[in-house]
């Protein structure tokens, strides 16, 4: 595994020591050490089945909602390391956000997603303009904005993912977390999202999960390029992490290299 | 877009924290769930001791001689005789009659729904079988004492059938038990993958063939819990064996004269005028517990039965 | 070369099994049919005993009771309050009128009463539907020969004033009131426990509970609770219920005991009684129904830091909520349809009161169809099969709205 050495003047956002990702015993996940650069896009790419999911579900604990997963090593989250004994998942998951691969707005009007979401975390002030800013933000506005009160799953596939967007933007995250966003959608409503995620990064951090090369190399400024550890390691590492351009034009790995070029994966 | 200025005016501050907030509304709530959760518990512990305590007391009795309890073939509490055979018998005799009609027809219902039916006489006969089950038992029993009782009645003759009898009660327990058979064996029957047919058909298998040799075999175990579960619900059926049974045990091999059940002598005796402590109260206990463990034990092992039968398919 | 075909080896044996297959299929069928065939005897036999002709005759002449040449028929409301005054006792007179003053009644409303109280019309055979509709001659032939004195009448015993009648021990004038009440009177006791612990239990081993020996426990423990007998809830209660909690369950705690008889035998208790006898069925029900909630919902709800509890209040319980009240009516289906336990716990057998307060002394519809089979005259016997139709159609409207709200429930996804 090789790393970039980016001269960096503060913390990262986001930032992993030996990471390591077990379901029960199995070890899904090992030894990755990366971080994430704040109002940057940073991707991670590989072959299916290498943990990739897991590796971003790490950063918001979303792994333990299923019984049995635990970790080794540390996550980072702005200097402070989010599974310390005292560290509430409720509390991460309010300032690190995500949008899931298969749209899952609630079965709520379209107003009632972004505004429950608020109203947990006890937003006081007016519900009506932070509707309309998230929205805005997630490039739904315009069409929606007459028909706020309809069920959120009564838009096409497309327009319910940015609705996931503007609900989980609605809450001014550090840092959104992007599981293959626009996998379960068709090419016009992938190019939204990604031009959306420009547009964001302006505000937020992104870290994205791709299995689209192509998409990784447009879109993103960093990429982790993640891989099964060995022959007879089941479990996924980093095995590069660099510029976006070094991973896709020049990369240190041979791996990388075969995957990048198509021989492999 | 102003979204840059807004956004930097509200950023959260790099040095938040994210310990645990005390969240005194969520500690309250699973407290009380779990509570729901265990009160389960409580209930069985509650049938336990409380039945325990007063059988108790009932064998405790000077009256009571647990041997006799057990090997006489005589319950007359006035004359202070206890034998559990009567009872035992009559319930041991309408359980064996519902299940000589509840197993056959039962798996005939489920083979015929599994295997040979069309989706149209599915959802047709599926209803009918939901409302034969949803029929309170006391309709049953008013059943068996007002049709069935006069139809064996005609069949074997006025003599030979006494108005309350067991074989009445029996035969329309059977009929009650019925679709639970067929429920549970149809899904025994349905999990069998369909693999498994298609490798007998495709071997030039009849239908018949397929249900009753492949098929029916490689259910075995879920029809086996079936049945279980089917004959722990006719030893505790009640009403129809008070309607129709009879009012008084009776020591007989006989299913067309009348025999009280354990479950009719329990209604009958807490029916009547009862004093708490007497000995017809605590008898009522004794038998309670062991109707309570037996059909316990009963679902205990059709439950295993079934798990292990998963196991195999999955 | 050729290769030959040793099919002399195989038997011919094609049209046997295809005639054996024959047989069992027609065997199959018939269980169905035999399966349907119950169910139809079941239903026209109760039909059967709930219309058909009686013959009655009055205790009471109605011709000894004209008044100026007025027969009973014609005479006026006041006419007819003032034979009630001098023909009842003081006693019964003064409590129908505080039940409702005769100021208020109507014509029809006293005439009844006086068919009831002063007439009193004795029963003196009953024939079925099937003989009435068939034999209708003969019947009023033997009514002229053995009864003369008798009136004949076809009626349904099924009635509107059946319904809203009260129980009394005379077959013609008896109704179901009382039970009826009673039965609601004890569901909504079932359900005020059930439905909290219930459905709280559910959420807490679905959403909750992880995978360890005491929540293994619970649920084993659950599925067993739902096997066991009936009458052994019914014996619980009696213990529990009835004798340990007396002070609560008679209202002595509450100083609102039932003037006739101060016990446990109350409302409260048969409702008490039933409701753990149902949770075992809300609970696993709930069950389902939460499990059927997608986990991508949940997913959403947290990842945007919801907590534990909102999760499951804002998102997992209304979408499984259809699900649990579905579950909730085959409780109360269950519930209303039981006789056993009840005996046990103590109905009364002969009250012709309704329920005034959860202290009350109680009777079901189950109940009362349990006594009245139990008794030999055959207008028993109608009136039984009357109020079984009254029971079969209370549950046939509850498990209809059940599936009713299954289906709208399923279609908006």
């Amino acid at each position: 595994m090789t790393t970039n050495n980016n001269s960096h003047n503060g913390q990262y956002v986001l930032e992993t020591h030996d990471l390591e990702i077990y379901y029960g015993t199995f070890k899904a996940v090992t030894g990755v050490n990366m971080h994430v650069e704040r109002n940057k896009i940073t991707a991670i790419i590989g072959p299916s089945g290498c943990g990739k999911s897991t590796l971003l579900r790490a950063f918001n604990r979303m792994n333990e909602l299923y019984d049995g997963t635990s970790i080794r090593g540390q996550v980072m989250f702005d200097g402070q390391d989010i599974y310390a004994k005292d560290v509430d998942p409720v509390e991460v998951r309010y300032r690190i956000g995500m949008v899931f691969q298969k749209p899952n707005p609630f079965p709520k009007s379209i107003y009632e997603n972004i505004a429950w979401t608020a109203r947990i975390h006890g937003y006081k002030g007016n519900m009506d303009e932070l509707v309309e800013n998230s929205l805005r933000q997630a490039a739904l506005w315009d069409e929606v904005k007459d028909k706020l009160g309809q069920s959120g799953l009564s838009l096409s596939g497309g327009q319910q993912q940015r609705l996931c967007i503007a609900r989980a933007i609605s809450i001014k995250p550090e840092v959104i977390l992007m599981d293959e966003p626009a996998s379960a959608l068709d090419p016009i409503a992938t190019l939204k999202i990604e031009e959306l995620m420009q547009e964001l990064k302006k505000n937020y951090t992104i870290v994205i999960v791709t299995h689209n090369m192509q998409q990784a190399a447009r879109a993103s400024d960093y990429t982790a390029m993640m891989m099964l550890s060995g022959e007879d390691d089941p479990s996924g590492t980093v095995i590069e992490f660099d510029d976006t351009n070094h991973i896709f034009t020049n990369p240190k790995d041979k791996r990388t290299e075969d995957y990048v070029t198509g021989r492999f994966g | 877009m102003a979204e840059t200025t807004l956004k930097s005016a509200e950023q959260k501050t790099p040095s938040f924290s994210l310990r645990r907030k005390p969240r005194l509304g969520e500690t309250v709530v699973q407290g009380l769930l779990f509570f729901s959760g265990f009160f389960s518990i409580f209930v069985t512990l509650g049938i336990v001791y409380e039945l325990g305590k007063e059988a108790l007391l009932f064998f405790q009795m000077p009256e009571v001689v647990i041997l006799d309890t057990l090997t006489s073939t005589e319950w007359k509490p006035h004359i202070g005789k206890f034998g559990i055979w009567p009872l035992l018998t009559s319930t041991l005799m309408t359980t064996g009659i519902a299940m000589a009609i509840a197993i056959p027809l039962g798996m005939g219902v489920a083979i015929f729904l599994s295997e040979y039916a069309s989706q149209p006489i599915r959802n047709t006969l599926k209803p009918v079988l939901e409302v034969l089950a949803g029929i309170p038992t006391i309709v049953y029993g008013y059943f068996a004492l007002t049709f069935m009782t006069p139809l064996l009645r005609e069949i074997f003759g006025k003599d030979v059938v006494q108005i309350y009898n067991t074989a009445s009660a029996g035969l329309v327990m059977g009929i009650l038990i019925l679709p639970l058979i067929t429920s549970m064996t149809e899904d025994a029957l349905s999990a069998v993958p369909r693999s498994l047919r298609e490798a007998a058909y495709g071997m030039g298998a009849t239908k018949l063939e397929v249900a009753t040799q492949i098929v029916v075999p490689a259910a075995l175990s879920g029809i086996a819990a079936a049945i279980i579960v089917g004959i722990s619900r006719a030893i505790g059926e009640t009403m129809i064996v008070a309607v129709a049974a009879g009012a008084g045990p009776n020591f007989t091999f006989n299913p067309f004269i009348g025999a009280e059940t354990i479950t009719g002598h329990i209604v009958r005796i807490s029916g009547g005028d009862l004093s708490y402590d007497s000995i017809d109260y605590n008898s009522i206990f004794a038998l309670g517990l062991f109707l309570f463990f037996t059909t316990l034990v009963l679902n205990i092992i059709s439950q295993a039965i079934v798990r292990r039968f998963r196991e195999v398919y999955e | 070369m050729t290769k030959k075909l040793v099919v002399e080896e195989f038997a011919d044996n094609l049209d046997a099994r295809n005639r054996r297959g024959t047989i069992w299929h027609l065997l199959f069928q018939a269980s169905t049919v035999v399966g349907i065939l119950a169910l139809i005897a079941l239903m026209l036999n109760v039909i059967n005993a709930a219309f058909g002709y009686v013959a009655y005759e009055a205790r009471v002449d109605p011709d000894t009771l004209t008044v100026d040449g007025t027969p009973l028929e014609d005479q006026s409301k006041d006419q007819l309050v003032t034979l009630l005054q001098s023909e009842l006792s003081r006693g019964a007179y003064n409590k129908l009128d505080n039940e409702k003053s005769f100021a208020e009644r109507s014509r029809d409303d006293v005439f009844q009463l006086v068919v009831e109280r002063i007439i009193r019309p004795k029963v003196v055979a009953v024939w079925d539907l099937w003989p009435s509709l068939t034999q209708a001659g003969e019947v009023r032939a033997t009514v002229a020969q053995e009864y003369p004195k008798a009136e004949l009448d076809f009626i349904s015993w099924l009635t509107t004033d059946f319904v809203t009648r009260p129980q009394t021990s005379e077959p013609l004038t008896a109704g179901v009131r009382t039970a009826v009440l009673g039965s609601l009177w004890t569901i909504f006791f079932t359900i005020l426990l059930a439905f909290p612990i219930g459905v709280g239990a559910a959420i807490y081993l679905e959403e909750y509970a992880s995978d360890n020996w005491l929540n293994r426990i619970i649920q084993t423990n659950i599925n067993n609770l739902a096997g066991v007998p009936s009458i052994v809830y019914g014996i619980l209660g009696l213990a529990i219920f009835v004798r340990a909690l007396e002070p609560l369950t008679s209202g002595e705690v509450f100083g609102l005991v039932d003037p006739t008889t101060a016990n446990g035998r109350t409302v409260l208790s048969a409702g008490l009684t039933l409701g753990l006898l149902v949770l075992p069925i809300i609970i696993i029900n709930a069950q389902e129904a939460i499990r059927a909630v997608p986990h991508s919902l949940r997913n959403a709800s947290f990842g945007v830091g919801a907590t534990k509890w909102q999760t499951v209040w804002s998102h997992v319980l209304p979408n499984a909520m259809p699900g649990i009240l579905t579950g909730t009516i085959l409780a109360v289906s269950r519930a209303i349809g039981e006789t056993a336990p009840l005996v046990v716990v103590g109905a009364s057998t002969a009250i012709s009161f309704d329920p005034e307060s959860p202290f009350s002394k109680f009777t079901t519809l189950p109940i009362q169809i349990y006594q009245w089979t139990s008794r030999p005259q055959s207008e028993f016997r109608s009136l039984a099969a009357a109020s079984i139709l009254v029971l079969l159609i209370l549950l046939l409207s509850l498990n209809a709205s059940a599936i009713l709200l299954r289906n709208r429930f399923s279609r908006r996804y």
